[in-house]
């Protein structure tokens, strides 16, 4: 009983990326973000990047440092702060071009992806202004009948999200890149994975295979290594966004975090503070170990 | 006033809180058993109310990513839900397209054709001020029930035009034409005025009821287009001492929904 060995570093992972790149982020809004890939492209000096995400403080953080240049994204929300403040301010500035989905046409756009179709049909957008604002969006016409037996419906073909590189965070892992999920859901992560060219996946905790069992149900094992090219182990990774069962979300620290959206000088104390450190001075400063 | 009779009285008489919350049960009646997805503290403890009363087998979620089989009051743990199913995100819009489901969702603009705008103000392109994004309301108006709800009434709120149109009306559905938007309909706009709905010839938005103490011309003056007004206005129901009580101290004890709608 062997799985390869797919142990890297956030640093390997990021120096995979270049400029102008896709990355697929995983979690949803303030939840199980792989934050210390973000913390690590923040340091890195990369740029024009388009991040896909059902966003959250990667978003936020990735347009407010620059890094980001084009979104894609079903909202961006800290959840308990519904609305991204730096995220905000990009839209509002205009440093960042949005592709502002339907949350579903997003999920439909990263599976014709992972199933390497074009597009996928859908009903979601038909007659709403996400149409006439970003005219990338084509209708396709159903060859077969309709339901009344006239001609075919027309529907959205939202097309295929390729990524050049996807992040996900699970609770646990193994050394091949196999995932386990704790929490209520998956969200996309498997699709992210699956649209990606090459995904890593942080982890709270890299276990031997045969301990998955002892953390949750086969159901909770639903990240193949088929899907990873590289895992990381870094306890307190998805800080200050939640991670159940193993922590809650920081809910003082994104406070924080989302007050720097006020003035360059807030976010400058904060980006020398807490961004342009290591991961492990990071850590210990947020007392994520202690 | 002197007494405690009449004390007890005013103390129990439904507030305007209350009266929006039945508002909101009275969208979901006839649903039977589908999806009931209010959104919000009133359209949740407004959900929760039908499911406890004439309503029974809707189901309804736990906030997160379970379906919970018992009232929970908005804001439980969502470890106290008895939970019938699991209904993880993904799976979400599985339910949604599939249509067994009626929401209820905020609406920073609706016009009288029922548009409804959350994504921001101004310019889509640069927007002056970006609020949700579409979200999931054009994926919703076009496959299920929708319904909305409107806590400051207001020509803020209430437009003559949507800076843009996240939720489909009833205007758009038409152009649409009857085979793309056979799933369309949007049944209500309650708000802590009035109940509007759009049974109308034309599907423009009706005043259906107003909630005790206020007037047609507060209503008015509060929409920013013309509202179609019948010559007879009801009152808007008024809870039974039953669902008083299950309001007050089964689904809503700490009293939530008095912060959303304060008594006038």
């Amino acid at each position: 009983m062997a799985v390869p060995d797919k142990r890297t570093t956030e640093a390997e992972a990021v120096a995979e990326l270049r400029d102008g790149m896709t990355i697929g982020i995983g979690g949803w809004g303030s939840r199980r973000k792989p934050m210390s890939i973000i913390r690590e492209i923040l340091r890195s000096d990369l740029k024009d990047l388009t991040i896909v995400s059902y966003g959250g403080p990667d978003v936020g953080l990735l347009c407010r440092a620059g890094k980001a240049t084009k979104a894609v994204y079903g909202f961006v929300s800290l959840d308990s702060i519904p609305l991204e403040p730096h995220f905000r301010n990009a839209r509002q500035n205009g440093t960042v071009e949005a592709t502002e989905l339907d949350e579903g046409m997003l999920l439909l756009g990263l599976q014709a992806a992972a199933w390497r179709v074009p597009f996928l049909p859908c009903r979601a957008g038909m007659g709403s202004d996400l149409l006439t604002v970003m005219p990338q969006f084509k209708l396709v016409q159903s060859p077969y009948p309709g339901p009344d037996g006239g001609e075919g419906e027309s529907l959205v073909a939202m097309p295929a999200i390729d990524l050049d590189v996807a992040f996900i965070h699970m609770n646990r892992a193994d050394q091949g890149g196999n995932g386990q999920f704790l929490n209520q859901d998956l969200y996309m992560d498997d699709l992210m994975a699956m649209a990606a060219k090459q995904c890593f996946m942080t982890t709270e905790q890299i276990i031997p295979t045969e301990d998955f069992a002892k953390f949750g149900s086969i159901h909770t094992q639903r990240i193949s290594r088929l899907m990873t090219t590289g895992v990381i182990e870094r306890k307190g990774a998805a800080h200050f966004t939640e991670c159940p069962p193993d922590y809650a979300r920081d809910e003082a620290f994104q406070k924080e975090y989302a007050a720097t959206a006020k003035s360059d000088e807030a976010w400058d104390e904060f980006r020398a503070k807490y961004l342009d450190v290591s991961e492990e001075d990071y850590q210990s400063l947020v007392g994520v170990n202690s | 006033m002197s007494g405690t009779s009449s004390a007890a009285a005013f103390e129990s008489a439904p507030t305007r809180a209350e009266v929006c919350v039945i508002a909101v049960a009275e969208s979901f009646r006839g649903d039977g058993e589908r999806l009931c997805n209010p959104i919000g503290t009133i359209p949740m403890i407004g959900g929760r109310l039908a499911r406890e009363t004439f309503e029974p087998d809707l189901v309804m979620t736990d906030g997160f990513g379970a379906f919970a089989a018992n009232a929970l009051p908005p804001g439980a743990d969502p470890a106290d839900a008895v939970v019938e199913a699991w209904n993880p995100y993904p799976q979400m819009f599985t339910v949604l397209w599939n249509g067994k489901r009626h929401v209820m969702m905020g609406a920073t603009q609706v016009d009288r054709w029922g548009n409804q705008n959350i994504a921001c103000i101004g310019d889509w392109h640069q927007p002056r001020t970006q609020l949700l994004g579409f979200r999931g309301a054009p994926g919703n108006t076009i496959n299920h029930t929708t319904s909305y709800w409107v806590p400051n009434h207001g020509t803020k709120v209430l437009v003559d035009s949507v800076d843009v149109v996240c939720g489909i009306g009833y205007d758009r559905a038409r152009e649409l034409g009857p085979v793309a938007s056979r799933f369309h309909e949007i049944r209500r706009v309650v708000t802590n005025l009035a109940v509007l709905d759009f049974e109308t010839a034309d599907n423009t938005m009706r005043l259906r009821s107003l909630h005790p103490g206020v007037t047609v011309d507060e209503v008015v003056a509060g929409t920013g287009f013309e509202l179609v007004i019948p010559d007879d206005v009801p009152e808007s129901r008024l809870p039974t001492d039953e669902e008083v009580r299950l309001i007050r101290e089964v689904i809503d004890p700490r009293g939530l929904r008095e912060r959303e709608v304060p008594n006038p």
